[in-house]
This record gives structure tokens, C-alpha cells and sequence, in this order.
């Protein structure tokens, strides 16, 4: 058995054992937990309060107006590094080739020099995610081995994304074992760490949303 | 039990699904602390505000989370010492008004605030409230119900004084009233004429009323505290006595967290839906103003306000205030950060309270100052007597000319007769 072989085959389907076990008992986990009653008379009705909870899950991926001076660079990277990442998964040839192989679904992929330079931009704003962690007083202080773990997880995917693209240091099947590998460490680290923000985002944002409704207060 | 094993089921006592989720989702991205004053002022990275609930993350990690048996089993969240909690004292009570600022700029929407506030009913489990004065007047509140200790009779007395002073009629100990009208042990204290101003108006419009000398001071120290069973015995008398006398309504004074407690806590507390509605005052002034049950001259002038957190931001009353500044024909200048964004006074959430905290304090008052000051008004109206004695006393510190009043009396100096 290849490398190549191991990736697609047993390491894939470990990957996507842990990956989809793990973020089972994540989140069922925090949802099985006592809900609180609220029964204090709300300000918004049920109807309302669904509504809260999907305009919150969109309204705080950009912050307030009056917040931006303080956190311009901060919501500038998340921004560049997050929709770089959407458009190198769901725009790059290779990866709508994979999807469609599982799923069955397609669409024209992005021309190469394109994904080539969101993939350079998305991993410059990876380093100075990295330095402002290890320097900004506030990051270091709260950041933990998770912080690192998640960084290495995401960025290595990248890096051999970009060099598999261009097929430099090895031969492709190698090149390719290794972005494939990276991707399934990425997969067993996600349930473990932040990298659930993924997911959980949408939660927590939608029961503040719910809360916050219900109070007829800002969300 | 430990003080430390105290402090960490008190913590995690009332943990639902939404607490949890906001212990699991947070990303370290450290944009709550640009949001907090205390860290803006000073820029120490230890009050960021995620940071200040560090200690009780590690206990969510080691005895609530999905994978607190890993956790536990590799070592990885490390029992909490009684050193780390003492250390996080400041952090917990000091530097923290629970004002949601952070909690509004997350990313991810989680409710610091929230979290701060299960904390603090750890600390007071484990006997880490801060003695001098948040810490003495919770255990005068838990005693007499009274952060001042003040008694039914004294009380009976101190209301009729005030409605001779002030030449109003009081309503004391009714059997029954529409209205229950709750005070800010602060008022008591210093601004008397509010709770003349609460009777003149609730005569004005007609209604029936009575304060109730048995459910009276709304003030509830103990939720700053974080002391839950005063908490519970503050709100239930409060709630009790307005249920005593058939009440329609429960009129909250002019004070942020008491209002959050009983508008959006009390019923949780009674078991049950509140047989009341529950309102802020400026919540009825503006009803009564637009209903026409409340008339009220112009009293033109320029002026800002400053919003109560509880009250806008946590309590979604907002739009009240401008809507009877504007009945009054006020010209209102708002503050560059003003309505659900607005600066906490410094004070909230205990922190006035709190005597090794002033210098903290008056370092985040200084953005009010500031924005105050840019307004270029005389005068700053609020609907809090908590934010309108941090803004005295603050202002007072920095040889302040502006004027502080509250929009309650400035309602009942302009009745139509």
C-alpha cells in the first residue's frame, strides 16, 4: 500500500469516523444539557425570535460601525483568511472534482492563477494571524495549545494545496498524499479544538440571537 | 467542601445549553477586550473579558464539557487552586459592570456578561466577595432585605417624610393598587426627590398605588454579589408583596439591574409567570406619554443622555428615554457611542460598590467624560441612580461643571397640571 494509498483509504475513512463522531459528541453534548426556562413575559414572540436568531448568525460576521476602529485588522484578516478558504475549497478545479465524486454535484471551478493567489493571500494572513497570537498582548494571553494545534492543522492543508498546485519539491501522487494527510489531520483535530467554531458559531450566535430577541434588545 | 470546590459548583450550577455553547465556541480572538473599558483605559491584557472567567473555563473543561472525562483523565485541565481564584478577584468583581459590551462585538455571540455573573456565584461560594462595602451590603441585604438595613417601620416613616418635603401624597402599605412602585436603596440614600418624583407622577395620572414597605428596595445586591439565595429572597418579596396587593403592574425605579432581575429573572425565580407586568419607569412614562395618561410641558433645552446598560443594551427599553425627551421638547445631542453601544458609567454591575476599585473606576469613567464633553452640553439626563452617582462622582473628581439628573424628575417637574 502507497502512501497515496493510506490517505485515500483507511486515514480517510478514520478521518471521517472521528471527524463526524467527535463533533456528534460535541455538540450533543452541550445540548443535552438542562435548558433554563424563561418565563418572564418575552418582548417577541416565537416568530421573532427565530428571526433573531438567523439575523444574528449573519449580523456577527461583520461587527458594528463603532467597533471597527479597535479591531480593523483583526476583522480584515478573519475576513481575508475565511472567504479565501471558502474560495479555495469551492472554487479550485481539484476540489470540485472531489466534491462531485462524493456528491454528485458540480460547477465551473475558478481559473488556476486566480485560486493560486487567494491561496498566497489566505496564507500571508495565516502568518500574521500567527505573529499577532504570539505577540499581541491580549491573543498571547488567551491563546492556548489549541490556538497553535488548530493553526498548524489549517495552514499545513494549505501550504501543500499550494505546493502540490505547482508541483515543485516531489512528484504529484507524494505531493498529493501529503495535502491529503494534512487535510485528514485537520479532520480528526476539528471535533477536539476551536476549529468547531465552525460549526458551533451558529449555534451560540443563534441562542444569542434567540435571547437577546426575546428581550427586545440588540442582537 | 473546599472553598475551590464550592466556587466551581456554583459556577457551573445553572449551566444550560447556551452557557455551554458560549464556553465551547469562543476562538480566542481577543476582540472582547477592545469593547471593555477597563481594558481600553489601561490596556492590561488581564481584563479582557473572556480572560476575567479563565479559572471557571477550566472547570467547565473539567466537569461539565462533552469531553471533560479526557480532560480529566490527561491532565489537562488542572484543578483550580484557591490562590488563582483569590488572584482572580479583580478580575471577576473590580473590572467587570457586566454591561454585554463584549458580548455585543463577539464574534461568536457569547454572552460574557452572562458567564461573569455564574462566576461571581462561584466566588461568593467560595467566600471571595469583595468585603469592602459589595460584600457587607450583600450580607445587610440578605439579612433585612435592605443593603442599608432599613426596617418596615423606618421605612413607613422615611416615605411620609419624603411626600412632606417634597409635598406630594404617599401611598404606604395599601391593601390594594394597580401599581407597585419599587425604590433603588441608592434614592434612600441620595436622591430622595426620585421617589417624590415616582408618587407625584403616579398621582398625576390617577392610577391606584402603593409602595410596599415588604417588597420595597428593588436594589439586589445580592446579584452583583453573586449571592443567589439573597438574590432569590430579595426577588421574592418584591414579587410577593406586588402579588399581595393584586398589582397590574411592578414598577421598577430608576436602576439597570434591578430591572434586568425582575423583568427578565423574577418569574424564572417565582416558578411561574409574573401575575404582573413588570415595568421600567421610563418604560411608563413613555406609555403614559403616548397614551395620554401622562401630560407634560415642554421644558426646552439641550441635553444628552446617558443610557443604563441594563436598561438598553441587556433590557431592550432603548427607545423609552427618547421618547420622552423628545415629548419634553428636549434637544438631545447623543454621545458618540450612545443607546445600545453606549460606555457603561463605570460603575454598574457592583463595581461603585466595590471602595479599592475607585481608581479603576475613574479611568473608565474617562471615555464618558470624554464623550460627554464633546457633546458641548450642560446637562446629562439618566434613567439609573447607580449611573447618575458614578457620573456625580466622577464628576466631581475631575472638577466637572455638567449637571447629572434623571429623566424621571425631570418628567415630574414639567406635569401639566
Amino acid at each position: 500500500m502507497t502512501l497515496l494509498d493510506f490517505a485515500r483509504g483507511p486515514g480517510l475513512q478514520a478521518a471521517w469516523l472521528i471527524l463526524i463522531a467527535g463533533t456528534a459528541w460535541r455538540i450533543i453534548g452541550v445540548l443535552l444539557l438542562r435548558q433554563r426556562l424563561h418565563l418572564a413575559e418575552p418582548r417577541t414572540g416565537i416568530a421573532g425570535q427565530a428571526r433573531g436568531a438567523v439575523t444574528t448568525v449573519f449580523t456577527r460576521f461583520i461587527p458594528r460601525r463603532t467597533f471597527w476602529p479597535r479591531i480593523r485588522v483583526s476583522v480584515i484578516l478573519s475576513v481575508v483568511f475565511h472567504l479565501g478558504l471558502v474560495i479555495i475549497v469551492l472554487g479550485g478545479a481539484p476540489h470540485i472534482q472531489v466534491i462531485q465524486q462524493f456528491t454528485g454535484l458540480t460547477w465551473p471551478g475558478l481559473p488556476k492563477g486566480v485560486i493560486v493567489l487567494v491561496s498566497g493571500l489566505t496564507l500571508a494572513s495565516m502568518i500574521v494571524m500567527l505573529l499577532r497570537r504570539m505577540f499581541h498582548p491580549v491573543m498571547r494571553l488567551l491563546s492556548t495549545a489549541d490556538d497553535y494545534i488548530s493553526w498548524v492543522t489549517v495552514f499545513l492543508p494549505l501550504l501543500s494545496g499550494i505546493l502540490l498546485s505547482g508541483e515543485t519539491i516531489a512528484s504529484y501522487r507524494t505531493l498529493l498524499a501529503l495535502h491529503v494527510l494534512s487535510v485528514e489531520l485537520l479532520m480528526i483535530w476539528f471535533p477536539f479544538g476551536k476549529l468547531m467554531h465552525a460549526k458551533l458559531a451558529f449555534y451560540s450566535r443563534a441562542a444569542m440571537g434567540i435571547n437577546f430577541s426575546r428581550k427586545g434588545a440588540a442582537t | 467542601m473546599t472553598d475551590v470546590t464550592k466556587a466551581m459548583h456554583g459556577f457551573v450550577a445553572d449551566f444550560g445549553p447556551t452557557a455551554a455553547l458560549a464556553m465551547e465556541s469562543c476562538v480566542h480572538c481577543g476582540r472582547c477586550a477592545e469593547a471593555c473599558q477597563f481594558y481600553v483605559q489601561t490596556s492590561d491584557p488581564r481584563y479582557t473579558p473572556i480572560h476575567k472567567i479563565a479559572p471557571f473555563r477550566q472547570a467547565y473543561e473539567r466537569q461539565v464539557g462533552p469531553f471533560a472525562f479526557v480532560y480529566r483523565l490527561l491532565g489537562l485541565a488542572p484543578k483550580v487552586t484557591v490562590e488563582e481564584l483569590t488572584n482572580w478577584q479583580e478580575l471577576i468583581y473590580d473590572s467587570c459592570n457586566m454591561c454585554g459590551r463584549c458580548s455585543l462585538i463577539c464574534p461568536m455571540g457569547i454572552d460574557i456578561a452572562d458567564l461573569v455573573e455564574k462566576a461571581r456565584h462561584g466566588m461568593f461560594e467560595a467566600g471571595l466577595v469583595p468585603a469592602d462595602f459589595l460584600g457587607a451590603l450583600d450580607e445587610k441585604e440578605h439579612a433585612t432585605g435592605s443593603p442599608f438595613g432599613l426596617t418596615t417601620p423606618g421605612l413607613e416613616g422615611l416615605l411620609h417624610d419624603i411626600g412632606k418635603q417634597f409635598g406630594v401624597v404617599m401611598h404606604v402599605d395599601e391593601r390594594s393598587a394597580d401599581i407597585v412602585p419599587t425604590v433603588s436603596s441608592i434614592d434612600l440614600k441620595t436622591y430622595p426627590g426620585s421617589m417624590a418624583a415616582i408618587a407625584k407622577i403616579l398621582n398625576h395620572m390617577g392610577t391606584s398605588w402603593t409602595f410596599r414597605t415588604d417588597g420595597f428596595d428593588a436594589d439586589n445586591v445580592s446579584l452583583t454579589a453573586g449571592d443567589r439565595a439573597g438574590q432569590r429572597k430579595t426577588t421574592l418579596g418584591i414579587v410577593n408583596a406586588a402579588k399581595a396587593c393584586g398589582a397590574k403592574t411592578l414598577l421598577m425605579p430608576e436602576c439597570g439591574h434591578s430591572f434586568t432581575e425582575i423583568r427578565w429573572e423574577a418569574a424564572n425565580v417565582f416558578g411561574e409567570p409574573l401575575p404582573f407586568r413588570v415595568l421600567h419607569i421610563t418604560e411608563l412614562l413613555a406609555e403614559g406619554i403616548a397614551d395620554g395618561r401622562i401630560r407634560v410641558n415642554k421644558a426646552p433645552q439641550s441635553a444628552t443622555y446617558h443610557d443604563a446598560c441594563q436598561l438598553s443594551r441587556r433590557g431592550g427599553a432603548t427607545a423609552a428615554p427618547r421618547v420622552i425627551l423628545q415629548a419634553l421638547g428636549v434637544e438631545l445631542h447623543e454621545l458618540e457611542d450612545s443607546g445600545d453601544t453606549n460606555w457603561c458609567c463605570g460603575g454598574g454591575g457592583g463595581v461603585a460598590l466595590i471602595k479599592r476599585a475607585q481608581p479603576l473606576r475613574d479611568q473608565a469613567f474617562q471615555i464618558k467624560q470624554r464623550q460627554i464633553e464633546a457633546t458641548g452640553t450642560a446637562t446629562v439626563y439618566t434613567s439609573c441612580s447607580g449611573c447618575r452617582q458614578t457620573l456625580d462622582h466622577g464628576g466631581k473628581a475631575v472638577g466637572w461643571t455638567k449637571t447629572v439628573s434623571s429623566l424621571l424628575e425631570l418628567v415630574a417637574d414639567n406635569l401639566k397640571d
